[in-house]
């Protein structure tokens, strides 16, 4: 196992999670798609950070913050995904275009 | 031995998160998340870091896919088209691997090969956390409480109209 090996793992990951975000149409998902995205980036920064010889401790530590942010940002944009239901009745990101002119 | 694990710990991550992002039932899609997530801790501790495996289980596995189920019951998004009536989907594939393909071209013209260092005992990485990082760390506290209090204003129910 290299190096290369995970940053491969941690590139295709975030490929999928890409393809998601694009692809798809409930928010819902389009959330889910963005947590395999920071998945994928911190896979990458726990692979640089085990392979390096000095900043072994910072990439673990940047890692436990990108878990923090994700956390904090799942909890809001389900707040925000939940109102837009009772709202319009559909979590649909084709019918959102209240701030589209 | 450790490369076989490799292997099969990516094959599990790479076809949960396929699962997540191509499933039609929006249930299924999230519990390939949680499959694809469990694989990525299993990464981590192949990559000797424990800690971040055990936050990985405890968070992702224990906390973010429960609330994303919370959110598609209470949603009823099982009744939303999904991806494959998407008329962007060619472009979101050709998206997807046009950046996959120039990440790995990337990575395997400037990466070079090294040596696994030592693991990061737990006692170390807490010291560096409230030491060096102690500023950064107490901003995380205030950035998820902001958080908490921003999430039951917006999903509150208006009651007084």
């Amino acid at each position: 196992m290299t190096l290369l090996h995970f940053q491969i793992l941690s590139g295709a990951l975030f490929c999928i999670g890409l393809y998601g975000v694009l692809a798809r149409r409930s928010a819902v998902l389009i959330l889910l798609a963005i947590e395999l995205m920071l998945n994928a980036v911190n896979i990458n920064l726990i692979s640089f950070a085990a392979y390096s010889d000095s900043a072994g401790i910072t990439g673990q530590v940047i890692a436990i913050f990108v878990i923090t942010v994700a956390a904090a940002e799942v909890g809001l944009a389900l707040a925000i995904i939940l109102r837009l239901f009772r709202t319009n009745n559909s979590v649909d990101i084709e019918e959102l275009d209240l701030m589209k002119w | 031995m450790s490369i076989v694990a490799f292997y099969a710990l990516a094959a599990i991550c790479l076809g949960g998160g396929l699962g997540a992002v191509v499933s039609r039932n929006v249930v299924y899609a999230a519990f390939s998340l949680l499959l694809s997530l469990m694989g990525i801790a299993g990464i981590f501790l192949l990559l000797l870091a424990e800690f971040l495996a055990l936050v990985q289980v405890l968070i992702y596995g224990g906390a973010i896919t429960i609330v994303i189920l919370f959110v598609i019951m209470l949603t009823r998004s099982q009744e939303v088209r999904t991806a494959s009536d998407n008329p962007h989907r060619p472009l979101a594939i050709t998206a997807g691997l046009v950046v996959f393909g120039l990440m790995t071209a990337a990575m395997v013209s400037g990466i070079s090969d090294s040596t696994t260092t030592q693991p990061i005992a737990f006692s170390d990485l807490g010291d560096s956390l409230f030491a060096q990082w102690a500023v950064p760390f107490e901003i995380a506290s205030l950035v998820l409480l902001v958080a908490l209090i921003g999430a039951i204003i917006i999903a509150k129910q208006n009651t007084e109209k």
